[in-house]
């Protein structure tokens, strides 16, 4: 008998870049490479859940071959990250070497090592851009998630570059429940420095998964950012991630589309390569940079990434009236909630997001990464977003309700 | 590594005019057409087909956008059109006025 295989879908000639984009690209655009798990702050919502060296990081060696390769499939920029890089103790090395390579670097720090001297130094290089994280305008709203201290280390980082001469540096921002009326303030205090502001979507990746549920904009604030966006995009970076919020109207100006594997892709720090840096899991592993035929090899043969490359044809959201503004929203988002990939995001601001999480079988068990690199005991200056660990309520406790939830 | 260019404003786009592409270009092909990447203002653009590619390389062969557009054998009704595209890349800085023909 022969098997009847779907139609293959077939690249068109010319139209829209964003239908060319769907079936990839011959190198990413927009890579991320996270150089090492290890960091100093434990942010109770990192997308990698990142805090300890993994002993199998990739050596000095190994990464300069990445760039090599890099440089010769005209990648012509990554997007560095962590763990906190700049812990690496090569890391200076390795942005150097990039630039040399015309690989140009933009890397994203929560401030820790950068001091007057670097700051002088980062000035004086070109082709290299500084994002510093901040989760909140204020100490207050910051620290409840990044932990005690990392506003000042954010701020005297800002205050280093600037000073040191620095032009276009980044403040980046992941929006929450509890900064997302921030954004004002976020824009008042990156022109302070003379900086650019840059704010990105909330995923539930990582430790993102445990705290989704608290932090993720609501409806309402989901609405009061497309608004915010709109009035505001053209001075603000969003690293095209709100697209989800198309379906409100208008488009917001970028890519709307899911980039996993067709223009986007991660680099982790022991060289496997994910299909985006919010998809740190098993099923969107495409293979490693140490395998034969290194990057270029994952990136233009993978099963996974041959997968990803083509358009959705089926599911719930392709009868939506907005699918074409949306395109189904964040794969990454739907995977860690549970919910089907070929359906609405779960932040669909047309509502189908929510009616879909409500829906899920009360068994659904959230997937989730094996790769954990938290901090296994106490890190100085821990975010209180969760509050003081309670002490666990133990069988022998005499109340018959221990351990039940009483609300 | 080539220096990044001064920040300096775009000239006037004027297709019969020698042009070229700018030395801080780097052009990476794609299925669809190529990737363009300028390395000193770190602007991305994108060229959306191979025909457009070739016009684009082929500019400091020829006395003008105009020629170039011949020589390439570019469809005379498509002309505006890719005179436009060339416009947006002189504004980005992608093509820049030769200083002869």
């Amino acid at each position: 008998m022969t098997a009847v295989l779907p139609a293959k879908h077939e690249r068109p000639t010319g139209g829209r870049l964003i239908d060319q984009f769907e079936y990839g690209l011959d190198a990413p655009i927009c890579l991320t490479w996270e150089l090492t798990y290890a960091c100093n702050l434990a942010c109770v919502h990192c997308l990698s859940s990142s805090g300890r060296r993994d002993p199998r990081e990739l050596s000095t060696a190994e990464a300069e071959r990445v760039i090599d390769e890099l440089q010769r499939m005209q990648v012509f920029y990554v997007n560095v990250g962590g763990g906190e890089p700049t812990v690496r103790p090569d890391f200076w090395h390795l942005l150097d070497y990039a630039i040399g390579h015309d690989v140009g670097v933009k890397f994203s720090t929560n401030g820790v090592k950068l001091d007057k001297a670097r700051a002088a130094q980062l000035a004086a290089t070109d082709y290299v851009d500084v994002q510093i994280s901040l989760g909140g305008a204020t100490a207050e709203v910051n620290d409840r998630v990044r932990g005690a201290g990392s506003f000042a280390t954010a701020t005297r980082a800002l205050e280093n570059l600037a000073d040191a001469g620095m032009k276009d540096f980044k403040v980046s921002v992941v929006v929450t429940r509890e900064n997302v009326s921030q954004l004002d303030d976020f824009k008042a205090l990156t022109d302070r420095y003379g900086a650019q502001l840059r704010i990105t979507r909330f995923r539930p990746s990582g430790r993102g998964a445990d705290v989704w549920d608290q932090l993720h904009p609501t409806q309402t604030q989901q609405r009061e950012l497309y608004a915010w966006l709109l009035a505001n995009g053209e001075k603000v970076l969003t690293g095209d991630s709100f697209f989800h919020l198309s379906a409100l109207g208008e488009s917001l100006p970028g890519l709307n589309l899911c980039g996993a594997g067709r223009v986007v892709c991660l680099i982790d720090p022991v060289g496997d390569v994910y299909a985006c840096p919010f998809a740190i899991h098993e099923n969107f592993l495409a293979g490693n940079v140490r395998d034969e035929g290194g990057f270029q090899r994952v990136w233009r043969s993978s099963e996974l990434f041959a997968d990803l490359r083509s358009p959705q044809t089926g599911g719930a959201c392709t009868k939506c009236a907005h699918f074409d503004a949306c395109r189904g929203g964040c794969m990454a988002a739907k995977f860690f909630t549970g919910l089907p990939l070929d359906g609405p995001d779960p932040e669909c601001v047309q509502g189908y997001g929510e009616t879909a999480l409500a829906a899920r079988d009360l068994e659904v068990v959230t997937p989730r990464s094996h790769i954990d690199h938290s901090h296994t005991g106490p890190v100085r200056g821990q975010p209180t977003l969760l509050g003081i660990p309670s002490i666990p309520s133990k069988i022998c406790d005499e109340s018959p309700l221990a351990g039940v939830e009483l609300r | 590594m080539t220096a990044p260019a001064a920040p300096q404003a775009a000239a006037p786009f004027d297709p019969a005019l020698p042009w070229q592409k700018s030395r801080s270009v780097a052009l990476r092909p794609e299925p669809f057409g190529a990737l363009v990447y300028h390395f000193g203002n770190r602007k991305l653009s994108f060229l959306k087909s191979k025909l457009l590619v070739g016009v684009v390389t082929a500019l400091a062969e020829h006395p003008s956008v105009d020629a170039t557009l011949v020589a390439c054998g570019v469809p005379e009704a498509q002309r505006p059109a890719y005179v436009k595209a060339l416009a947006d890349l002189a504004r980005s800085q992608m093509i820049t006025p030769r200083e002869s023909a």
